[in-house]
């Protein structure tokens, strides 16, 4: 029997964990700092590549992901040397997808022709909000103006451009959402990322709502109005949800990220960096070192690795089900009953099926409109929980 | 051994907070009972219980030695009883073992209810009363308007009442001259077979069931042989001892004198209280009269918050009963709860009190059901059963009617607060029997349902006289109204530890206050959940539940797997605090809210 995994292809993410400025809603990890000697994180990052290929010979790579933090502030060179040497390492799909996360900024632009050259062949852009009001208030160090100046470039320079929006923000009404979402189908060239601003805790905006600040915040039935709408009009420009956040043209979802919900293997290299690796016929769970420097003294000492916990049946089952919920194409529900060695139980799914929450067809399963809305519940209820 | 002539028996009858436990620490401070290193505030109050809410619940004793002024030795025993009316019980029996009471009025309050309650059962034991007037040290003593009042309100002679102040020792020494001039000393024979009466008995840890007598005829001595009267069991007497207050062994008790023994008993319920205890051989041929064993008259369940936790329970239930006969449980299962106890107490306090107690001392988080009263279910067969549970309520169709108990209210309150009091008696479908006033108090006596009063009475009046009102109540029967049983039901499941049985015209007001409650108890599911309160098939009051519109995370990306994962795990423990009702999921801690008694 193939191993799971390969139901969901094979990927890899490199992290990049500095950041120009710390932005107050995000939980990412990342840093801001000075100096950074990019020789010194070049060499690491092929000192772990040469770590994860080793344990994961023989495989097809369909995807190159540089997250952050802020890749866009790495040196074209250090990209350009990771990607040769992955290439090295694994057979590379012919359609592999290279995607590099971007800050709109006028001095990032200038090194996109840098990437491009590197291998990139996909900008993802975080543009967070079409106002230079909210764009403050989110923390952004770019404007409007350089933001639409930095996407025209990417869009001169690559194919596949997506940007990320941020919704739900502070004394944003319907109306406000509704006109900034049309802007943005505008701009839009296949792919879109719109994220309800979620308040998450040990961030600035955290401690603030915490402390009660951050009034305006849209409450729940404005919220799933929102998303609601952002459906209907998504829809009606074709780019349907694909994702509960993400929005593409047929054909231009990203590849690496349905790596994820598709739950197949992906080996994280960088600091904080999570990986699935299936290795000898048994799947973990890998976990790197968080803090910068402790990352780099760890992989010179032979791997970045802070934790590597092996998965059970059960284990990867939820996870399959967390992730695959998410993707509008749903689960399968005998790769469940696979890794989990027990079936979703009849009685979870018959109870969503008639409160129209998910939908059956064969052995898949998938998310109804409705159910999109309620994707937590939704998934306990499978789970058990 | 004392001589008759020189002993005295008394208690003391006050109101909560009126000094009592301060008056019996001065008096034994005075007497160089206990030395001024180890006296320590309300020593007789031996539970954390008791000191904290500043209540005595059992019986406590303890004999002062004491050399009046006539150059005379005395030996005096006070049996300090319980204020409360729950333990009304243990107060009548511990008169019975003495011949007098002081009589402790707070004379910048006067009578409360309570006192009133406890000096009534002091003159029925044909009690000497020494009235005394307590902080008379605060300017707001006024002792001539207070000694009016026990006169008027309670009829005894108080001209020769003496003015106190415990806490600065005041008027202690014409207390004990008091004792030794004004009561009567005891009577008994000597020589007559031993005659011991039971007066109270508790569980120790170390030395098994403590026993405390009082001896009327005879003499009991350490290795005596003696028969419980009631039963016939015949018991060693290991030790024989008195109070000071602590346990001092002493050779032997005669007439008229007040100690313990301990016999190897196991149980306390394997003595009686009221019993006589008399020599195996030669022994007494007639037992004294007596007691009127005390009856549970307020029901609840009890169950553990963590269902684990049930056999602890059934523990610490069973240990607390080794010391407290007057409590009774029996298992009870329950859909929403799982499994626990049907519990009788003899009032409310008593209920909170064995509560508190399991929850501190046994480390046992609980849910208390609403509390209920012993119903009498009249069926159509002409026979009778008595409900404790709503949950066991039988069929309407085949019940003729119901009866409920009923209690005589006595509430004593400053005059401006007499409009409320009044109407929430009235609200609670009381009688109005009488209404005087002493001074500016008025005393009112009302005829009401016990389970209007089970049910946040207290709580009300407190708040509504700013805590000023004193209350007091006695069982006085058994009445037929209109009572029916309210089911509560939640998307049409019905809950069964939420349904209780009320009075008819007051059912849609308890139905919607449960309800709307209920309402912002439950959390919101993927549908919408109706909640209802119904008796029988007819829904009196409805609440709809909205379904919950959003809950989904905007974004998970390979690093959030784990994150998710041991989410998900958290839930599904969580999910074990739940109580399933059909599809929905109840939270025990929205039973624990719905059934507080402040509800």
């Amino acid at each position: 029997m193939a191993e799971d995994w390969r139901n969901g292809g094979f990927g890899l993410y490199v992290h990049w964990p500095f950041c120009e400025a710390k932005c107050p809603y995000c939980d990412f990890n990342s840093h801001v700092s000075r100096s950074i000697d990019q020789g010194h994180w070049r060499t690491a990052y092929l000192s772990e590549l040469d770590r994860v290929a080793t344990e994961t010979p023989d495989r097809v790579l369909n995807s190159i992901f540089f997250g952050g933090g802020t890749p866009s502030l790495m040196d074209p060179a250090t990209t350009a040397a990771v990607i040769d040497a992955a290439a090295k390492h694994w057979r590379i799909a012919n359609d592999i997808e290279i995607t590099l996360e971007a800050n709109p900024g006028s001095v990032e632009a200038t090194r996109f022709a840098g990437y491009r050259d590197a291998g990139v062949n996909r900008i993802s852009m975080g543009i967070q909000a079409l106002n230079d009001t909210d764009l403050r208030r989110l923390g952004r160090i770019h404007t409007l103006a350089e933001a639409r100046a930095a996407f025209d470039t990417a869009r001169s320079l690559f194919d596949r451009v997506s940007f990320d929006l941020i919704y739900a923000r502070q004394d944003q009404s319907l109306a406000d959402w509704e006109r900034e979402l049309t802007e943005a189908l505008n701009m839009a060239v296949d792919h879109l990322s719109l994220y309800q601003l979620t308040i998450e805790p040990g961030t600035a905006f955290g401690d603030r709502f915490d402390r009660g600040g951050l009034r305006g915040l849209p409450d729940e039935d404005l919220g799933a109005a929102m998303y609601d709408l952002t459906q209907e009009i998504c829809e009606a420009a074709g780019m349907p949800r694909y994702e509960v956040s993400n929005h593409a043209r047929e054909g231009a979802q990203s590849r690496h990220n349905l790596i994820y919900w598709r739950y197949g293997d992906y080996a994280g290299i960088g600091p904080g960096a999570h990986g699935r690796m299936t290795v000898g016929g048994q799947r973990f769970a890998t976990e790197a070192h968080r803090m910068p420097q402790a990352w780099l003294d760890a992989v010179s000492k032979g791997t970045g690795e802070s934790a590597r916990d092996r998965l059970s049946g059960i284990d990867q089952a939820e996870e399959y089900l967390l992730m695959g919920l998410r993707i509008s194409e749903g689960i399968d529900r005998d790769r469940y009953a696979a890794l989990a060695s027990t079936a979703i139980p009849e009685a979870a799914v018959q109870e969503l099926v008639e409160l129209g929450m998910i939908r059956t067809r064969g052995s898949r399963i998938s998310v109804t409109y409705q159910g999109f809305n309620l994707l937590n519940r939704v998934i306990a209820r499978l789970a058990g929980a | 051994m004392t001589d008759l002539a020189h002993i005295r028996n008394f208690s003391i009858v006050a109101h909560i907070d009126h000094g009592k436990s301060t008056l019996a620490d001065r008096l034994i401070q005075e007497t160089g009972t206990v030395a001024g290193r180890d006296m320590k505030e309300q020593l007789l109050d031996a539970m954390d219980i008791e000191r904290e809410r500043g209540i005595t619940i059992k019986a406590n004793t303890v004999r002062i030695d004491y050399t009046a002024d006539n150059g005379e030795k005395y030996v005096l025993n006070l049996i300090d009883t319980p204020g409360h009316v729950d333990f009304a019980y243990e107060v009548s029996r511990s008169m019975r073992a003495v011949e007098g009471s002081l009589l402790v009025v707070d004379s910048t309050q006067g009578v409360e209810a309570q006192t009133l309650a406890n000096v009534y059962q002091a003159i029925d034991a044909n009690h000497e009363i020494v009235p005394i007037l307590n902080k008379i040290d605060l300017p707001a003593s006024e002792p001539e308007r207070v000694k009016e009042q026990i006169e008027d309100v309670i009829g005894i002679d108080a001209s020769g009442a003496i003015l106190v102040s415990a806490k600065t020792g005041v008027g202690i020494h014409e207390t004990l001259e008091a004792i030794v001039h004004h009561l009567p000393a005891p009577k008994g024979d000597r020589d007559a077979p031993l005659k011991a009466m039971l007066v109270d008995s508790w569980y120790d840890s170390y030395l098994g069931v403590i026993v405390l007598v009082r001896i009327m005829d005879g003499v009991l001595r350490k290795g005596d042989r003696v028969k419980m009267m009631s039963n016939g069991t015949i018991h060693h007497v290991d030790r024989i001892g008195v109070f000071r207050p602590a346990m001092a062994d002493i050779g032997e008790l005669g007439p008229g004198e007040i100690g313990f023994l301990t016999a190897s008993i196991k149980q306390v319920r394997d003595t009686r209280v009221g019993d006589t205890i008399t020599h195996e051989r030669k022994g007494a041929d007639k037992a004294l009269p007596g007691f009127k064993p005390s009856i549970p008259v307020v029901f609840c369940g009890l169950f553990p918050v963590d269902a684990n936790d049930f056999e602890d329970l059934r523990d610490s239930i069973e240990k607390l009963a080794l010391n407290d006969a007057s409590f009774s449980y029996e298992m009870e299962t329950s859909a929403a709860l799982g499994f626990g106890f049907r519990c009788g107490f003899l009032g409310l306090l008593h209920l909170e009190v064995v509560r508190d107690r399991l929850e501190r001392e046994f480390d046992i988080d609980l849910i208390t059901t609403a509390p209920s009263v012993v119903y009498h279910v009249y069926m159509r067969d002409g026979t009778m059963r008595e409900l404790h549970n709503p949950a066991d309520m039988p069929d309407m169709t085949h019940v003729d009617h119901l009866e409920e108990p009923r209690i005589k209210a006595t509430i004593l309150v400053p005059d401006e607060y007499l409009g409320d009091v009044l109407k929430l008696c009235q609200d609670r479908r009381g009688i109005q029997e009488d209404l005087t006033y002493a001074g500016s108090r008025a005393m009112v006596v009302y005829d009401l349902p016990l389970n209007e009063v089970v049910f946040d009475f207290y709580d009300r009046l407190k708040s509504v006289t700013k805590g000023y009102a004193s209350f007091d109540y006695q069982l006085t029967g058994y009445r037929e109204d209109n009572l029916v049983k309210m089911s509560i039901l939640v998307n049409d499941e019905p809950v069964d530890a939420l349904s209780m049985m009320v009075h008819r015209d007051r059912a849609e007001m308890r139905g919607r206050a449960m309800v709307e409650k209920l309402k912002d108890l439950i959390p919101r599911h993927m549908f919408k959940i109706p909640i209802q309160a119904a008796i029988g098939g007819k829904v009196i009051a409805r609440e709809t539940l909205s379904a919950l519109r959003k809950d989904v995370t905007a974004k998970c990306y390979g690093g959030d797997a784990t994150r998710k994962r041991k989410l998900l795990d958290k839930q599904k423990a969580g999910k074990k605090k739940m109580r399933q009702f059909g599809k929905v999921e109840i939270p025990q801690e929205a039973f624990i809210s719905a059934l507080k008694m402040d509800s």
